[in-house]
């Protein structure tokens, strides 16, 4: 059984392993988290972007979560913001695209066009 | 919803945009009475008792980008599935408390899901919110309250992987011990 004991363990190994910057101008990924977007699978999504971040060790990406991004049909919706670049919406995510999204757009900084929501506008 | 931790993560989206600070979330699944509550109370703007009587009403919601205001009618309708009820007690300013139970050997129950998951995501994606959250079972009470673990960690913040990875298997743990959220 984990104790709240082992947090102080983390919490000094942390400070020690890094330096805590305040990174204002990191990379921010929103998951909408509407009835819509839950109901279509959205909280997989968001775990599967959290795994991703955290086992590859990936600083500098900060989580969020929003309600309705729109467009229930789209759901589950992913939107990236690079810091003074215009935010990427991807669509219709699930975990095994959100593992392209992160190695692609994440870690090497090319969006992966076919899931955005342009791709997805000139289908429909 | 395909589960009670998605309904769970869906109505807690509520308090996060009714402003709370801190969010309980209470479930006891009671073995020998065939009883399961669920029960989320919030600290956020709260609702007047005519937005409480629309929020029942599936055509009803203050969210301007949507006409229809679907969580609380679709959580209502498949706790009545399940011979149970529903409650919101809410005092404007001050908060809101939605209250739930229902017969936890219905055919028709929903299965939990992931628990462990959904609060995770919600403190990982709430750095200002804290959240605590009791489970209980014939077999004993599992507790997380974020404030606790805040106050341990300093000025390290719990979205970092390190700890919210920590705390997730916490979760794990902690239901599997009380034999908690299983099906
Ligand atoms: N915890 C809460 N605090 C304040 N207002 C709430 C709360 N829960 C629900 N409401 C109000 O009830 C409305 C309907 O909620 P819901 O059925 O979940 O639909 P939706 O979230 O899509 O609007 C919300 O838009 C909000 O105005
Ligand atoms: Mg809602």
């Amino acid at each position: 059984m984990k104790t709240l004991k082992e947090l102080e363990e983390i919490r000094q190994r942390t400070l020690e392993a890094i330096n805590l910057r305040k990174d204002r101008n990191g990379i921010r990924v929103v998951v909408g988290m509407a009835t819509c977007g839950i109901a279509a699978g959205a909280r997989n999504v968001l775990t599967g972007l959290i795994d991703q971040i955290r086992d590859r060790r990936i600083q500098h990406i900060t989580v969020a979560q929003t309600g309705c991004i729109g467009v229930c049909r789209y759901e589950p919706m992913v939107e990236v913001y690079y810091p003074g670049e215009e935010k990427v919406t991807y669509v219709n995510m699930t975990p095994e695209k959100v593992e392209r999204v992160v190695t692609e757009h994440l870690v090497n900084g090319s969006p992966v066009t076919e899931y955005t929501i342009g791709a997805a506008e000139k289908i429909h | 919803m395909q589960d009670l931790s998605l309904f769970l993560l869906d109505l807690v989206q509520n308090s996060i945009r009714a402003g709370a600070g801190l969010v309980k979330i209470d479930i006891h699944e009671n073995e020998k009475r065939d009883w399961l509550s669920i029960d989320i109370a919030d600290d956020g703007r709260g609702m007047d008792d005519k937005t409480i009587k629309m929020v029942m009403d599936p055509f009803y919601t203050t969210r301007t980008t949507r006409k229809v205001g679907l969580g609380i009618p679709l959580f209502v309708a498949a706790v009545e599935r399940c011979q149970g009820n529903v409650t919101i007690e809410s005092t404007a300013g001050r908060g809101t408390k939605l209250k739930s139970g229902f017969l936890l050997r219905h055919v028709d129950r929903p299965p939990f899901g992931r628990l462990d998951s959904t609060v995770t995501t919600l403190i990982m994606c709430n750095p200002g919110i804290d959240f605590v959250y009791c489970h209980k079972t014939d077999s004993g009470i599992f507790t997380l309250d974020t404030r606790e673990i805040r106050e341990i960690m300093g000025e390290i913040p719990l979205e970092h992987p390190d700890v919210i990875g920590w705390i997730e298997t916490y979760i794990r743990d902690g239901l599997k011990e009380i034999d908690g959220g299983v099906s």
